[in-house]
């Protein structure tokens, strides 16, 4: 089974991707870890304000037959979540880099320092 | 230890089931997805390879005493062509297995088969086979788990589907009656059982020619995931899960079906049953419905509003159907009334649930 893995996007090794924005990074897991989880249902995130360090778990995700925690890629505060997911969790299975994102974090981090697209395929293999 | 395989282990890989071990057996869990999968029986029909379940014959002049002193219901009361859902418990009264007793239909080459849960067969066989001989009984017992192969067929639309490859008359069956009949052309046992609330059958047909029974049924394959969902919803017992006999050991009466407990029959564990059913139980498998949001799961701890620990998630899940968290735990039995607020602890946090009738689907 094939992936989508953008490439405009950095991933950690635990399926978390994170894509620059001005001034922010926004956060989700990939089409991977969704496929891997199946149905997700339940989707718990942070509130506006908190802070994390990378590769802190931030919220939770759950599908009917899993429980995953989700980490920052990288440390920050939090600017928004997606609070939509409250109600359509499902949106996570639908479209992961899309309406599916978690949350935003305000960060100084070097997102070069996370896997590239292409080691993250690598990883997936 | 290598998992055991059902008869359709590639068939399901070549669909691109995702498997898991269940019971020691490598047994597909997911092909869609679940929620897929659930709505399919909910809505239509949807198949299911369960024949991970065992299967033991019993045969003899003996045959029916030794069920009825083996398993909890009466039955000498099945006709042939009938069954009956049943514990198998030990002589304190503890479940070690719930199973479904058929009484084959005329000219079936065994007159009793029941069907205990996956991995638990050869412990059943073993179990009959040393009562058999303590009591002098003439019977014949023989595990045939990998001579059947089953097929659940499940929906509303199951009748209509089946219909249409078998001879077997299925407007004529009435739930938990059993019938012998061509289905695609194989020999197979037809009966109208399952374990997802939904009219449906259960297809019981030579290991060897399961493939073709399975591949004639065209509708969506099912896993153990839909599966589990589907029963929760009817508040259905897990083996394993919603009782063990060292790690959650439980009547009948505390799993909530003391309706298959006969005590004007002689069985393993009948005194101790006796006593609890005049003394009564304590506790009692409750339906949960969480109000707060959250899922619940295996081991999560339910707990009075001011904390105090009344008992522990057996089963929980996210009901596809109801769109709501739902749960089975052992509480005490003052809580088994619906509407009780009581807590689940989710990663340290106590979300507000209550307690619900079950099933939980109407």
């Amino acid at each position: 089974m094939s992936f989508e893995i953008p490439d405009d996007l950095r991933y950690l090794a635990s399926h978390e991707w994170v894509r620059q924005q001005d001034g922010t990074v926004r956060v989700g897991i990939s089409d991977f870890a969704q496929d891997e989880l199946g149905d997700v249902v339940f989707v718990e995130l942070p509130d506006e304000g908190d802070e994390f360090d990378a590769e802190e778990s931030f919220g939770v995700v759950e599908s009917i037959k899993a429980v995953s925690d989700i980490y920052a890629p990288v440390g920050g505060t939090v600017t928004a979540t997606n609070e939509q997911l409250l109600d359509e969790p499902e949106l996570v299975n639908d479209d992961p880099y899309g309406e599916g994102w978690m949350i935003e974090l305000e960060t100084d981090a070097d997102l070069d320092d996370l896997l590239s697209p292409d080691e993250y395929r690598e990883q997936i293999a | 230890m290598d998992l055991r395989e059902p008869p359709l282990r590639d068939t399901h890989d070549d669909a691109g089931a995702q498997f898991t071990d269940f019971g020691g057996w490598e047994m597909p869990v997911e092909f869609d997805s679940i929620r897929t999968e659930h709505a399919a029986v909910r809505e239509s029909v949807g198949k299911f390879d369960v024949s991970h379940m065992g299967e033991i014959a019993v045969s003899g002049p003996d045959a029916t005493a030794l069920l009825n002193r083996l398993t909890t219901n009466d039955v000498a009361a099945l006709d042939p062509g009938e069954a009956q859902y049943a514990a198998i418990t030990d002589a304190d009264g503890i479940m070690l297995d719930d199973t479904v007793v058929y009484n084959l239909p005329a000219g079936a080459d065994a007159e009793y088969l029941f069907v205990p849960n996956a991995g638990h067969d050869g412990e059943m066989y073993e179990r009959w086979v040393a009562h058999r001989e303590e009591w002098g009984l003439d019977a014949t017992v023989e595990n045939r788990t990998t001579a059947y192969a089953i097929i659940a067929v499940q929906g509303p639309d199951a009748p209509d589907l089946l219909g249409g490859v078998t001879d077997v008359d299925l407007a004529d069956m009435a739930r938990f009656d059993i019938s012998a009949g061509d289905v695609a052309g194989v020999d197979s046992l037809v009966a109208r059982t399952g374990y997802t609330g939904e009219h449906g059958f259960e297809l019981l047909c030579p290991w060897d020619d399961a493939e073709t029974v399975w591949s004639a049924l065209e509708c969506q394959p099912c896993g153990l995931g839909a599966r589990d969902t589907l029963r929760l919803e009817m508040g259905f017992l897990l083996s394993g899960q919603d009782f063990h006999p060292e790690d959650n050991p439980r009547t009948p009466y505390e799993a909530d079906i003391g309706f298959v407990v006969k005590l004007d029959t002689e069985f393993v564990g009948r005194d101790a049953l006796e006593g609890i059913s005049v003394e009564g139980h304590e506790s009692e498998l409750v339906g949960l419905t969480l109000v707060d949001r959250g899922v619940p799961r295996h081991g999560y701890d339910v707990t009075t509003p001011d904390g105090d620990h009344l008992g522990t998630v057996t089963s929980g899940t996210m009901s596809p159907t109801l769109g709501e968290a739902i749960a089975l735990a052992y509480l005490p039995v003052e809580y088994a009334e619906p509407d009780r607020s009581v807590r689940v602890v989710i990663r340290g946090e106590p979300k507000k649930a209550r307690t619900t009738a079950t099933p939980f689907l109407s």
